[in-house]
């Protein structure tokens, strides 16, 4: 059954040379996709501080060229799998702004009924498998789903995300050792922010080069800027292929930064604030693919269209999770087990 | 007397320690530079050095297996799980390896640490960060469960448990450590400087492992908690006017047994608090050790107020967590039973 896939792998490779990173309409998508994210989470973060939503709340503020690049080259049928700071995996991957922020709120509306919280969401249709809690743990999931895929024979991969913090759990190294004896196709993807909660990747981690720690197994692994959306594409694209034909695992280091705490409760006083500072106005993934829009003739007006769209439905998504109810007692009850019919 | 915060409590037992005993070494994530999430360890670092005070990689296996080898060799580690939730990934190297090396080897080896975790919900932290397993803990033989209610106990049991012979998980109510809680998330926050508990003698002192403290006495119903419970059952004995006898148990194993049974006689019936889950709890042991113990003494049937058996929610927490509404009812209906 497995290893089935030969016609849709060589109808890929065919497809090999490759344009110039990104043209103009795909940019425009992406600079639309990471400001969607951008904009939303920064509603969270008002919310939050409303205290309309409670709890770990964990912005992605800083890394969303990393998510919306990778995206880009999957195809449907494809899984992503990531830890709890997850809202702009999500919303990359087509989930429905209102249900997201629904379950931030903790009403009925949002996409585990308010019992998962920020951390916990998942759809089967969109292919976004949470959503975990847990540092590490979805790693070894990703992998499983990679096997799923490749049991199946399908052509299919599982795009497994954890931070460098994340890449010091024992579990990530069973993962890496498994998919590479088994020709696993998944994409580790490694979003290096420097800091895990407080402690820098300096102080937590002795591998220098993160994108090295799958060579013992032999996974090709590449350091990407991951603040520059159409280098992450471009690297994405060459791991999926990778995978696609049948190689195995691959690994990707993406250089990110996350702008704010690591959670809505961390006053962050473990770096400064010119290094924050610093970080957003050189590198700042939405401002860079504004800038290269611009080169490629778009206008301030279009922009601004695309601007006010994403306002809207963030406003939106807002407004419902305001809305819709928060869940019954009953309703917290359901889900521990499977229901039996009555 | 001075007054502490649970937090400053925790962090002034481990500094007493590390001054007193060069064998005692603190680490887990976040713990050393940033002095801990909940800065339980601030300044331990900078007084003490990076050889004593670390931060380590979050790697939970690794804290834990690496905290019996030390303790194998005659250090005194205490390791910080950031929350009892993240603590899985070490069970295993509780469980299989600091449990049992005493047994395994006949004495020849032992493991003498402690692993500090916070507990317990309260902080709208769903399920990641909410959990009581206190019953992970007290169904393996071979490992001490210790879980204080206030910063007077946190003190003197940390140091006691530093210093016992055998490896010791010491659960830390996160929704103490800034004040007493009694379940009522809409009263506004009460600091602990207004709670006698939080007098902390200055030094080392020890609360003795195995000793439970009545903070209420009553003849109506024997209440047995610990942790954040205790607090919530002071409210509801308060509210229901109900003259219940509070047992605050403090540790789990070693149980004071006599304790219990000395006011389960008394009152002739018995509640049982406790966050965590209902099935196969710890409520389910002192349940039946109670009636193992006093069943012609009891004049009603044992019950147990406890969370849901449903995994932590992230909304509708007050109706999950057993607040003193709900341990009023099981009072009155103990008396009226
Ligand atoms: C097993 C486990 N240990 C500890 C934690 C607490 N914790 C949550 S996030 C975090 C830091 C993770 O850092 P990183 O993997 O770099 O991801 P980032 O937050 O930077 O996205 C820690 C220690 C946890 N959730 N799970
Ligand atoms: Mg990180």
């Amino acid at each position: 059954m497995a290893q089935g896939a030969e016609s849709a792998t060589a109808r890929r490779r065919t497809r090999g040379t490759r344009e110039p990173a990104m043209g103009r309409e795909e940019l425009l998508q992406a600079y639309r996709d990471m400001l969607l994210i951008r904009r939303f989470e920064e509603k969270a973060g008002q919310l939050y501080g409303m205290g309309l939503i409670g709890g770990f709340c964990h912005l992605y503020i800083g890394q969303e060229a990393v998510v919306v690049g990778m995206q880009m080259c999957l195809e449907p049928g494809d899984q992503v799998i990531t830890s709890y700071r997850d809202h702009g995996h999500m919303l990359a991957c087509g989930m429905e702004a209102r249900g997201v922020m629904a379950e931030l709120t903790g009403r009925i509306g949002g996409y585990s009924k308010g019992k998962g919280g920020s951390m916990h969401m998942f759809s089967r249709e969109k292919g976004f498998y949470g959503g975990h809690g847990i540092v590490g743990a979805q790693v070894s999931l990703g992998t499983g789903l990679a096997f799923a895929n490749w049991y199946r024979g399908n052509d299919n991969v599982c795009l497994t995300y954890f931070g460098e913090g994340a890449s010091n759990q024992g579990q990530v190294y069973e993962s890496f050792n498994l998919a590479a004896l088994m020709k696993l196709p998944v994409v580790y993807i490694i979003e290096n922010n420097k800091y895990g909660m407080g402690t820098s990747v300096e102080r937590a981690s002795a591998s220098r080069d993160l994108s090295k720690n799958g060579a013992p197994w032999g996974i090709p692994g590449e350091q990407v800027n991951g603040m520059d959306v159409t280098a992450v594409k471009e690297a994405g694209e060459r791991a999926v292929a990778h995978c696609r034909e049948g190689k195995g695992p691959y690994l990707l280091e993406m250089k990110t930064y996350r702008y704010r705490g690591h959670s809505m409760s961390d006053p962050a006083k473990y770096r400064t604030r010119e290094e924050v500072q610093r970080m957003r106005e050189q590198s700042d993934p939405i401002e860079t693919a504004r800038r290269m829009l611009a080169e490629q003739g778009v206008g301030e007006a279009e922009l601004r269209k695309v601007d006010d769209e994403v306002k809207a439905i963030v406003q939106d998504a807002a407004d419902f999770a305001q809305q819709s109810p928060e869940p019954p007692e009953s309703e917290l009850w359901t889900d521990v087990l499977v229901e039996e019919a009555r | 007397m001075p007054r502490r915060t649970m937090i400053e409590a925790i962090r002034d037992a481990l500094d007493v320690m590390m001054a007193r005993d060069p064998r005692v070494v603190v680490f887990g994530e976040d713990v050393g530079y940033f002095g801990g999430v909940f800065r339980c360890t601030e300044g331990l670092q900078r007084k003490y050095g990076p050889s004593r005070c670390f931060d380590t990689p979050i790697s939970e296996s690794g804290i834990v297996g690496a905290a019996v080898g030390m303790a194998a060799y005659g250090l005194r580690p205490v390791a910080e799980i950031q929350f009892a939730d993240y603590m899985y990934p070490g069970y295993d190297q509780i469980v299989s390896e600091a449990a049992r090396l005493r047994y395994r080897s006949a004495g020849e080896f032992t493991a003498p640490l402690v692993v500090r975790m916070p507990c317990g919900g309260g902080i709208f932290g769903g399920q990641t960060h909410s959990q009581s397993p206190e019953a992970l803990f007290t169904h393996v033989c071979g490992i001490k469960t210790v879980i204080p209610s206030n910063p007077h106990d946190a003190k003197g049991l940390l140091i006691a448990s530093i210093e016992d012979e055998d490896p010791v998980i010491f659960l830390e109510p996160k929704r103490l450590y800034n004040g007493p809680f009694d379940g009522h998330p809409e009263k506004p926050a009460v600091p602990w400087s207004r709670h006698p508990l939080s007098e902390t003698p200055e030094g080392h002192y020890t609360v003795p492992l195995g000793q439970a403290a009545v903070r209420r006495e009553g003849a109506a119903v024997t209440v047995l908690a610990y942790g954040t419970m205790v607090h919530v059952a002071e409210a509801a004995a308060e509210e229901t006017g109900v003259d219940a006898e509070i047992l605050d148990l403090r540790t789990l194993v070693p149980l004071d047994i006599d304790a219990i049974v000395r006011s389960v006689r008394k009152t002739g019936r018995c509640v049982i608090l406790h966050e965590a889950t209902r099935t196969s709890g710890f409520g389910a042991e002192l349940s039946a050790q109670v009636q193992e113990r006093c069943f012609w003494h009891l004049e009603a049937p044992i019950l147990r107020v406890t969370g849901w058996d449903t995994p932590y929610p992230h909304a509708q927490e007050w109706d999950y967590f057993p607040g003193a509404a709900r341990v009023g009812r099981a009072l009155r209906a103990a008396v009226e039973g």
